[in-house]
């Protein structure tokens, strides 16, 4: 049975079909990239997958489990967690508090605990800190733990917020673009940490625009264009699809030519 | 444990402040200007934790002081109640309120959310004024002693009326202090903080934002409650102006010039709005000119307000 299926799946904003019947699985541990040019409804799709939107059309199932529309929180105990295009940091914390702040679940607050400061509760915060310290490690920002997330810089915030959604222990981790503003050295450390995480089971649905980043670790990839799914397949196939290869270059295949998604 | 030991030093120094003031203080006066700043801090650690914590504005808290100010005054009378189960009565009514109005209130954001506790606020002192057969309307009723300074006397420690309050306020104060701070490095209150800076992404990672900030509602609305019943007490006479719409913007102002984010700013701007008007007295008509004056300059030259301010200035310095 697979991770994650989406059958079906859409939403308007106002006349605007933004996503319409798009549809595919995610199994454990494989890397599932979701392309398509600018406006394609890519990200409105993750919206639509992590509860931050309400889809007006069609079924998201994790698990085997119907989870449409559910809210974040919900999806969060389930499993799911994402990553931001527009980074969303807690901006006042530290970088560990940050990462901390993703360990929430793990931690089963209690509010009266909390306050008087129990031993149980002391305990809770010194274990979530020592995992996040663990993370931060992990992305290269350790260094950094006690800053406010606020003083980093673009790359380092994307690599933060991999992290925190790391922190869930996520089955299914959403990235949209996680390499958008890195350069080389970070994109490359991103692409051995997304496969890394792959291979300990989890499954991942990637949002890329770098095209050899995605080509290089996808499983398996799905076309959008206009709100619309327009080829799956393997990266391999994906790539010499001539509908894939008009909706890039926004000409007919064979003016254009060859691999255009090299 | 870099943090846990900042929070120690946080109640060190303020209950070294509150022991070691009195040994300046000319008169009982003092000891009375000390036991409001204690009051009015102990409602803005409240509001720290709601405004400064989780991001959400309250313009109607004063509304619950009133309740934990009339619970002392009323229960005694009507259920025939003592003072201090009285405030208790008033702390549990208050987040039971605070519990039910919160549900749909705080699903508003800004400034819908600001006029909505403002209309809260009202309604309690509007309720408070015009029920004059029983709260004795807009001149108010009076409040039993609460009898501990007498009990205080029986085994040898004999403090004068305003010693004795100024020690007592002075313990919620630092009982408060203590628990915001906890609260502040806790699972919970990073949530709350989380909250404060994305929904969404709080929301991500399992954060049920609906419940905290229903939490920290209810729990600022107790500190509250316990501020007013404290300064009913005191005083042993209530008015409908506890519960007012002026006292809400007070409380509001204090926590903001403090800072909004620090739990001994809380104390800092109940210190300053509380000390500023008696000192600028002297000035006479030109009081409430330099009290605007000083507010806006603190504002400007200080937006994060006065302690997170100085403290930055002062870890610059060393
Ligand atoms: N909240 C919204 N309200 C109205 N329109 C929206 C909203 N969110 C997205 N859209 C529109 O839906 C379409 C798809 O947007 P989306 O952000 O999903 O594209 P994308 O594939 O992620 O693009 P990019 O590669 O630039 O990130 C766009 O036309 C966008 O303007
Ligand atoms: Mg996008």
């Amino acid at each position: 049975m697979p991770l994650l299926r989406v059958e079906g799946l859409g939403i308007d904003f106002g006349g605007l079909r933004a996503v319409d019947n798009v549809g595919f699985q995610v199994e454990p541990g494989e890397i599932v990239s979701v392309i398509g040019p600018n406006g394609a409804g890519k990200t409105t799709l993750f919206n639509m997958i992590s509860g931050a939107y309400q889809p007006a059309r069609g079924a998201v199932s994790l698990d085997g489990e119907i989870v449409t529309g559910m809210v974040p929180h919900l999806l969060a105990r389930r499993g799911l967690s994402r990553t931001f295009q527009n980074l969303q940091i807690f901006q006042k914390m530290t970088v560990l508090e940050n990462v901390m702040v993703g360990c929430h679940l793990q931690e089963r607050a209690s509010l009266l605990a909390d306050l008087f400061s129990t031993p149980a509760s002391r305990k809770r915060s010194a274990e979530t800190r020592a995992a996040a310290l663990k993370l931060l490690e992990r992305v290269g920002l350790d260094c950094a733990a006690d800053k406010e997330a606020s003083s980093l810089s673009y790359g380092a915030l994307k690599r933060l917020e991999i992290a925190r959604a790391l922190a869930l222990e996520p089955r299914i981790l959403l990235l949209d673009e996680p390499a958008a503003g890195c350069n080389a050295v970070e994109t490359e450390e991103i692409d051995h940490l997304v496969a890394d995480v792959a291979k300990s089971g989890v499954a991942i649905l990637l949002v890329e625009h770098d095209m050899k980043l995605v080509m290089r670790i996808s499983n398996h990839i799905v076309v959008l264009d206009r709100g619309e799914k327009i080829a799956e397949g393997r990266p391999g196939e994906v790539s010499r699809d001539p509908k894939v290869i008009e909706a890039y270059l926004g000409v007919q295949p064979k003016e254009a030519g060859g691999h255009a998604l090299g | 444990m870099r943090l846990s030991s900042s929070k120690h030093l946080t109640l060190l120094v303020l209950a070294a402040i509150i022991l070691i003031a009195p040994f300046g203080f000319p008169s009982n006066f003092y000891y009375r200007i000390g036991s409001l700043i204690f009051v009015n801090g102990l409602a803005v650690t409240g509001l720290v934790i709601l405004i400064g914590f989780a991001g959400q504005i309250s313009l109607g808290h004063a509304g619950f002081a009133g309740i934990g100010a009339y619970a002392c005054a009323l229960a005694p009378q009507y259920l025939g109640l003592h003072p201090a189960l009285a405030m208790l009565l008033g702390t549990a009514l208050s987040a039971a309120i605070a519990w039910l109005i919160g549900r749909p209130i705080l699903r508003l954001q800004g400034y819908y959310l600001a006029v909505a506790t403002l209309g809260f606020g009202i309604l309690v002192s509007m309720v408070l004024a015009n029920e004059a057969p029983i709260t004795g309307g807009p001149d108010g009723h009076e409040v039993p002693e609460l009898g501990l300074r007498k009990l205080l006397e029986t085994i040898g420690l004999d403090l004068s009326n305003a010693q004795f309050w100024y020690a007592f306020t002075g313990l919620f104060l630092l009982a408060g202090t203590w628990l915001a701070l906890n609260l502040h490095d806790s699972p919970s209150g990073r949530a709350l903080r989380a909250l404060h800076d994305s929904e969404i992404a709080a929301r991500t990672v399992g954060v049920d934002v609906t419940r905290y900030k229903l939490s920290a509602f209810v729990l600022s609305a107790v500190y509250a409650s316990l501020s007013g019943s404290l300064l009913a007490l005191m005083n042993k006479f209530i008015t409908p102006d506890a519960a007012g719409f002026l006292h809400s913007i007070e409380l509001v102002t204090m926590t903001v010039l403090g800072g909004a984010g620090s739990v001994p700013g809380a104390v800092a701007g109940a210190a300053l709005l509380t000390m500023l008007p008696q000192v600028l007295t002297v000035l006479q008509d030109y009081e409430h000119m330099i009290l605007g004056l000083i507010m806006m300059l603190v504002m400007i030259f200080m937006p994060s307000g006065l302690v997170p301010s100085l403290s930055r200035l002062l870890r610059g310095r060393t």
